[in-house]
Parts: C-alpha cells; structure tokens; sequence
C-alpha cells in the first residue's frame, strides 16, 4: 500500500464523502419519483414523502397500465427503435467501411461533406419544410430519413480504419470480396464499437421527442416520448376525470407515467454503460 | 467495385437530410409560400432581415438572441467545472466498487430523455393549490420564495432551473472524458512531485491540470461552437409563454414564429442567422485554440 501524506489523505476522505453526496443528488429525483408514485394521496398532500413511499399503493400503476395510449405509444416507441436503429446500423457501418477505404474516390471530400454537418445546420425551418416536402411525417419516414448521425459514423470509421491493413491483404489474397471483408474480418473485429454505437442509435431513438413531436399528426404513430410529454401536461384533467374517488394524489399518477416511461432504460441501464463510456473515449473528436 | 456503391447510401441520406434543407435556406430571402415551393416562391431581399431586426418582431428577436447568450454563458460558467469536479474526485476514489457505483448513479440522468428529465424537474419545483413539489417546498421554508408562488411563473427563477436541470443531466456522463484524460497521466510525474514533497494541491494544480489541458480546451471549443444549439429542446420543455422575458432562445422563437405561426420565411431568417453564428462561433474558437495551444479540432 502506497503511504499517504497528510494533504493526500485529507483530500481521499473529502473525495469519499463528496463523491457519494453528488450520486445521492443524481439518483435523488428519480427515487423521489418512484416513492411518490407508489404513496397514498393523503400522505403526499400533506408534505410527509421526502425519500421513502408511505400509505403504499400500486393503483396509478393500473391506471396507466390500463391506458391504452399509453399501450399505442409504448409500441410505437418499440418499432421505432428496433427498426430505426437496425436501419441506422445497416447504414453506418457500410458508410463508414466505404469512408475509410483509401482506395474509395474522393474519400478526403466525402468525409468532409459528413463532418461539415456536424458544424453547420440548415437550421429548424428548412429542416422542417424538407421534412414536410418529402413526406417524412409518417412512421417510415421518421425511420429512413432519422438513420444517420455524422458522429457515429466517424466513431466507427475511425475504429475500423485501426484495424491492421495486413490483415486486411490476407484476405484479400485468400479472394475475399468487399462484402466478406466488411462482414468476416471488419465486423467480427469490431463488436465492442459496433455494440457501442447500436446504444447510441437506440438510446436516441427511445428518447427522441422534438421531431416526432413536430412531424407526426396521427396519435397512432407518436411515439412514447410525445405521448409522455402530453400526459405530463394534462395529468390533472386526466386524474379529475376518474370517476371514483382514487386513494393517490394527481402528482403520484404523473411521476407513476414517468416512471414507466424508464423502466427500459434502467433494466438495461447497467449493462450497458460501460460501452457508453467506452464510446466516449474511443471516437477522439477529430474529425 | 461493389464498395463504390457502399458511400452511396449513407450519402444519399446525408445529402437529403442535412445538404438540401440548405437549400431551402434561400427562403430567408422570399415571402415562403407553400403553394410554390422553395424555389418557386418570390423573392424579397432582406425583408424578412429587416423585419427581425428593427420590424414588428424586434422585441421578440433581440429578447430571445440576448437570452440565448445569457444562457449559454451562465451554463458555461456554471455547469462547466462540475464534470471536471466529478473527474477529479473519482480519480481519487481508489475502491472499484465504491467508484463503479457512484459513476453509474451519476451518468444515469444522462441516459433518461430530456422529457424525462424536465417531467420531474417540472414536478419537483411545482406548487399548486394541491400539492407542493418538494423543491418548491425545500425553498419556501429556507425562505427563498413565497408560498403559492409558483417557480415556473415567475421569469427570475427559469435561468438558474434551467441550469440545475442541465449539471444534474450531464454533469455525469461528461465528466468520463476527463476522468480518462486524468487516468492517462503517468503515475511517476505523481512520484517525481512527492519525492520534491509537494502536497495534493500542488498536485492538482501542476500534474492534473496541465495534463488534461487538451482534453479541456477541445470541450470548451466543442461547447462554444454549440452555444446557440444546445439545449433548446430543454428550454421548449421548461418554458411558458409566462417567462418568455427570461427564457426564450433563438431556436424556441425560430420554432415559434416559423412552424407554430407559419412564417417561414421570418424563421428561415433566424434558421440562417443561427446557423451562421453558430459556424462562424466553431471556426473561431478553433482558430484561437489552434494559435494558442496547437489543440484543434480540425
């Protein structure tokens, strides 16, 4: 063990305590959230909830879970993700194999056409109209034209241009073609990035609410984040058009949607968060 | 020659997405209507220009581009330091367990969505004849705010909400690249200092610090050149039509004037204004840090 001078070992216990102060403030909210959620009406009215549930009941959890909007919209989400990302990937990792290829034409400007869309937006309103004339404000097209984010792609083409160029002459002299490179040397070596980037796709597409908020009309096709959105606007009138007399407050309905909103994200939350990390640090920023 | 036809669909799409909408950037200068399109609508020079800048939408105009600057600087100034704070003091944290734990509580909120997020903030801060949330209540008893008053219909309050909601949201997950630039240091610059019988400040101030200079200046470069950008989903989220004095930005006023009241060629003029700041912001914040300390980003 490492011997400690004073300063250091004053500083390692102010560390301990600020660090675990600082993730207590983080999860607070959300545990704050889920007590609520699960106390009574009388006990939450009257100011006693501060960290743990009291007077516990599940009903705001059937009441949402017997919502059938909420069911419409879950189900949205779900296509929207599993469809948009496994589109999303198809095409990013095709792009960025074809990007780092030093044999592609004009590989400099086609890089630099992907990058400069990361510096300069047209901007919401020609965004917009764009969106609008290619009809992109039904479920396919919230799909297709969402696929691509510049940034993962560089992550990816900046991993698969790591990959040892002789591995990549020996299969080429055992008469590999493109597609048995990318799918038989390129990928299987980059499964870690691959997973990596997969999260980022599908992380947006379960928490994207401002375009398909903008685009999609049909409540049909809107997914969770919107109708989440709506809910929390409107809990009130949603909790007094109860006929009968409820035993939660109006609030424990609202943080009881909230809070079914992220069960997704936090059952898988933990597995995944080390790709996150990963992510950020392998991609560097250059473009 | 299979891979020749690979960029084509990548490249397509970005083509669509992100190069022809610019394009349509060209309605800025003409009376948008949608009957004629893009192209075939009329021209009118810089009217629309005129009309953000000294026209009926000046108040609005100026208010929103002063606000997006005030909020911008405050989050910068505010919210910037905490991941660094963060990355220091779990590179203290020599536990693995105790470290894993409390970066997984920390990065969470970066993974819920922003109306996730704003739900419970939104929540937490409410007052209401029911019920109070109970940061709302927390502050009326320190005293900092009147009971009945509520936080989201006062204008003084959005700014210093909108900046807690965003160090809770990110202060996290941002603070990994400098946790990874701190872990990079060699340990023997830490032993060379201690043998001189330097203590932990000293430490910090001329191992730590320098060390992960790069890493710093590129975030800052990163966060200036999205100044005007970020976090307007946040405010459209947290905001009312109550506070916009204090609380809109350039994007929520483009948003608002172009689609929601359909004047789509004063909003592409806000589309280009900021869009072109933004740009000229990235290109000048990489220029001063390549002169200065030969770390770029391009």
């Amino acid at each position: 063990m490492e011997r400690l001078n004073r300063s250091e070992k004053i500083f390692k216990v102010f560390s301990y305590t600020m660090i675990i102060i600082f993730a207590l403030l983080a999860l607070y909210p959300v545990l704050y959230a889920f007590s609520v959620s699960i106390s009574g009406k009388v006990a939450y009215e009257s100011g006693q909830i501060v960290l743990l549930p009291k007077e516990v009941t599940f009903q705001a959890y059937d009441m949402v879970l017997h919502n059938k909007g909420f069911w419409i919209a879950y189900t949205n989400t779900l296509f929207y993700t599993v469809l948009g990302t496994a589109w999303s990937m198809a095409i990013s990792i095709t792009g960025a194999y074809a990007l780092q290829k030093t044999k592609l034409m004009f590989r400099r400007q086609w890089n630099f056409l992907l990058v400069f869309t990361m510096w300069f937006s047209a901007g919401m309103i020609p965004l917009y109209l764009n969106y609008k004339t290619m009809h992109v404000d039904n479920r396919w097209g919230m799909i297709i034209a969402f696929g691509v984010q510049a940034y993962n792609i560089i992550l990816l083409r900046n991993y698969f241009s790591s990959i040892p160029k002789e591995i990549e002459e020996a299969a080429i002299m055992d008469g590999a073609n493109e597609f048995q490179m990318l799918g038989k040397v390129y990928i299987p070596m980059s499964t870690a990035s691959i997973a990596t980037v997969t999260l980022f796709y599908a992380i947006s597409r379960w928490n994207g609410y401002y375009w398909s908020r903008m685009l999609l009309s049909n409540p049909y096709e809107q997914p969770l984040q919107v109708y989440l959105r709506q809910l929390i606007e409107n809990y009130q009138k949603l909790y007094d058009e109860s006929p009968v007399n409820l035993a939660y407050s109006a609030d424990s309905l609202a943080y009881a949607i909230i809070i079914c909103s992220i069960i997704p994200v936090l059952v898988i939350y933990p597995y995944i968060q080390k790709y996150f990390a990963k992510g950020v640090n392998m991609g560097g920023v250059k473009g | 020659m299979a891979f020749i036809c690979t960029p084509a669909s990548p490249g397509n799409l970005v083509c669509y997405v992100a190069y022809k909408p610019m394009g349509g950037l060209l309605i800025a200068f003409k009376r948008f209507d949608p009957q004629f399109g893009v192209w075939g609508s009329e021209f009118k020079g810089i009217d629309n220009f005129i009309n953000l800048v000294s026209g009926v939408n000046k108040v609005e105009f100026w208010q929103a581009f002063r606000n997006t600057f005030i909020i911008s600087a405050y989050s910068l100034i505010f919210g910037f330091p905490v991941p660094i704070i963060l990355a220091l003091l779990f590179a203290e944290i020599g536990n693995d367990t105790v470290r894993k734990l409390t970066q997984t509580a920390t990065y969470l909120p970066h993974f819920l969505s922003e109306v996730t997020i704003t739900g419970i903030a939104l929540m937490l801060v409410y007052s209401g004849v029911r019920s109070t949330g109970i940061i709302a209540s927390l502050l009326q008893q320190i005293g900092l705010i009147e009971p009945g008053v509520s936080i989201m219909q006062k204008s003084n309050y959005f700014r210093p909400l909108y900046i807690m909601v965003g160090i809770w949201k990110e202060s996290g997950y941002n603070s990994i690249v400098y946790f990874a630039a701190i872990m990079g240091i060699s340990p023997t610059l830490y032993e060379a200092l201690k043998v001189d019988g330097g203590n932990k400040f000293q430490e910090i101030r001329f191992i730590t610090f320098p060390g992960m200079a790069p890493t710093l200046i590129i975030m800052i470069i990163m966060r200036i050149g999205s100044m005007l950008t970020i976090g307007y989903e946040r405010v459209l989220l947290l905001y009312n039509a109550n506070i916009y004095v204090t609380a809109d930005v350039l994007s929520t006023f483009e948003q608002r004037i172009g689609i929601l009241s359909g004047n789509y060629g004063i909003g592409a003029a806000v589309s280009l204004f900021n869009s072109l700041i933004a740009f000229a912001l990235v290109i000048g914040a990489n220029t001063i840090s390549r002169n200065i300390s030969e770390t770029s980003l391009w």
